[in-house]
């Protein structure tokens, strides 16, 4: 550990009037030290030591089932995977020092766009270096000062980031209602462009958005759709294209963004579209431009995964089964859940504060199960949630394990 | 609509919002003086918006801190 690390606080001096800058963050400061004080373990500095499967890992030196990452598909360590990534490591070397519009492009890259072209049926595939500079870049690029962004309230960071790096008009409207987006699209000034951005899956309560209805009155309008799909990637829809395939809107919608660090079980992000014009991005959108390709061996795993993924439907429907067994297990547990059935591989366990919140997170951790602890100002309506995303990998008797664990916990924690 | 108009109105749909009672003048701040959070701004807006039938974008809401300036914002928007 370095020296600045260990040293503990000391008083800063500054020369001059100047205000330190960090102190805008005293008060979560004060929230994080409160917490910890009463000798909580720490829920955002889990390190997994050893990693033994999807599903499986060794957290802080216990064995763990892991019940909080994105894996939905559980493709992290597929043979096939694995050795496309080698073999690309060796064939192309580590990394390519380099922008995607220079020297980034290699061959893999272009595979990894057939394979997403192939997997969603579009013309378009364009690969980022990760799913948030997708969000950011496509969103930033397309709608500019004077456009207008019709958008869900719970939308994702990455989306937010990019309404802001654009400069157009920002207008949200209350989560998953059709009527309330409807009535901000009626009243948008004539001949502006419009850019309705929708999330197939919110991944805070996991729900779905009513994708079939809100496309409609988007296109009716005039608006060009985004779909984010990040969380849907893989697992919902007939070939796992996402909500808007289940939904089958799959030909009004002008973008799906996507992220290979959910089903596909790596890292980057991109997106799919029809647009005759969507080639010109890749030199308009700084995101894309400005910031180094994927390495050779990620894009290799990631065509690789996304081949394989096409033809996953006996995968899906056993995380269908895993989502359904998970949400009815706990349900009648007793545990209130942020849906009433299950739409998703997302169970968010909704808890009373985040003391208890947190006080059920150490004991699921120490009873060998490892959850997500979502607060505010991740989660919608300043909720304290524990998270569960399930694999596909999950065998039913991890999920039967999974149910008891939380069951001791609930029971210790007093919150069922 | 003129601005004493679109104040009253406004005034009458902040009611259910100001949970504490806060007596409500021009240099009131929505942030400060009446403690609203993200959420409440939300439905605040949209119940504005919905009654004048116009759009205040978070980039207008963005330069909006008082009171006032909402009335003076939203008398504008609805004469457009």
């Amino acid at each position: 550990m370095s020296r600045g690390i260990s040293q503990s606080d000391q008083p800063i001096e500054r020369s001059g009037d100047g205000t330190d800058l960090f102190s805008k963050f005293d008060d979560i400061i004060a929230l994080r030290e409160g917490l910890l004080a009463s000798g909580q373990e720490d829920p955002f500095s889990l390190v997994m030591e050893k990693v033994l499967s999807p599903t499986r890992a060794i957290c802080n030196g216990r064995e763990t089932i892991l019940l909080g990452t994105y894996n939905y598909m559980g493709m992290t360590f597929d043979p096939d995977v694995i050795e496309a990534g080698k073999q690309a490591l060796t064939d192309f070397g580590s990394g390519t020092t380099g922008s995607r519009v220079l020297n980034g492009t290699y061959q893999g890259h272009k595979e990894c766009e057939d394979a997403l072209r192939e997997f969603y049926g579009m013309d378009h595939a364009m690969v980022f270096s990760t799913g948030y500079q997708a969000n950011l870049g496509i969103i930033s690029t397309i709608a500019g000062k004077g456009d207008y962004i019709i958008l869900d309230i719970d939308s994702h960071a990455s989306i937010w980031d990019g309404c802001a790096m654009g400069n157009a008009e920002v207008v949200p409207f209350k989560h998953n209602d059709i009527e309330a987006m409807g009535k901000r699209l009626k009243r948008i000034p004539e001949g502006a462009g419009k850019l309705v951005i929708l999330e197939g899956v919110y991944s805070m309560l996991g729900d779905v958005a009513p994708l079939k209805e809100m496309v409609a009155i988007a296109k009716r309008h005039g608006a060009m759709v985004l779909v984010d799909e990040a969380h849907s990637m893989g697992f919902i829809g007939e070939n796992g294209r996402g909500v808007v395939e289940q939904a089958g809107v799959m030909d009004d919608v002008d973008f799906i963004i996507g992220t290979f660090s959910k089903s596909v079980g790596t890292v980057g992000g991109f997106c799919v579209s029809n647009h005759p014009k969507f080639e010109i991005m890749r030199l308009v959108c700084r995101p894309y431009v400005f910031t180094a390709s994927l390495p050779p061996s990620v894009v290799a795993t990631a065509a690789t995964s996304i081949r394989k993924l096409m033809h996953g439907s006996n995968k899906r429907a056993h995380l269908w089964e895993n989502s359904k067994t998970l949400h009815k297990g706990l349900k009648d547990l007793g545990f209130a859940l942020g849906t009433d059935e299950p739409q998703s591989a997302i169970i968010a366990v909704i808890m009373p504060d985040l003391e208890q919140g947190a006080a059920m997170w150490e004991a699921l951790i120490k009873g060998g199960l490892y959850v997500n602890l979502a607060r505010p100002p991740a989660t919608p309506a300043n909720m304290t949630l524990l998270r569960c995303s399930l694999c596909a990998e999950h065998s039913e008797s991890e999920v039967a394990q999974i149910l008891s664990i939380f069951e001791a916990a609930g029971k210790q924690v007093g919150i069922i | 609509m003129d601005r004493t108009a679109v104040d009253a109105k406004i005034r009458e749909l902040a009611e259910p919002f100001n949970k504490k009672g806060v007596e409500i003048t021009e240099g009131t701040t929505f942030a400060n003086d009446l403690e609203f959070d993200s959420l409440t701004v939300m439905d605040f807006v949209a119940e504005i918006e919905d009654e004048f039938d116009i759009i205040i974008s978070m980039n207008q809401q963005a330069e909006i801190e008082t009171y006032g300036q909402l009335v003076d914002a939203v008398t504008k928007l609805q004469a457009a």
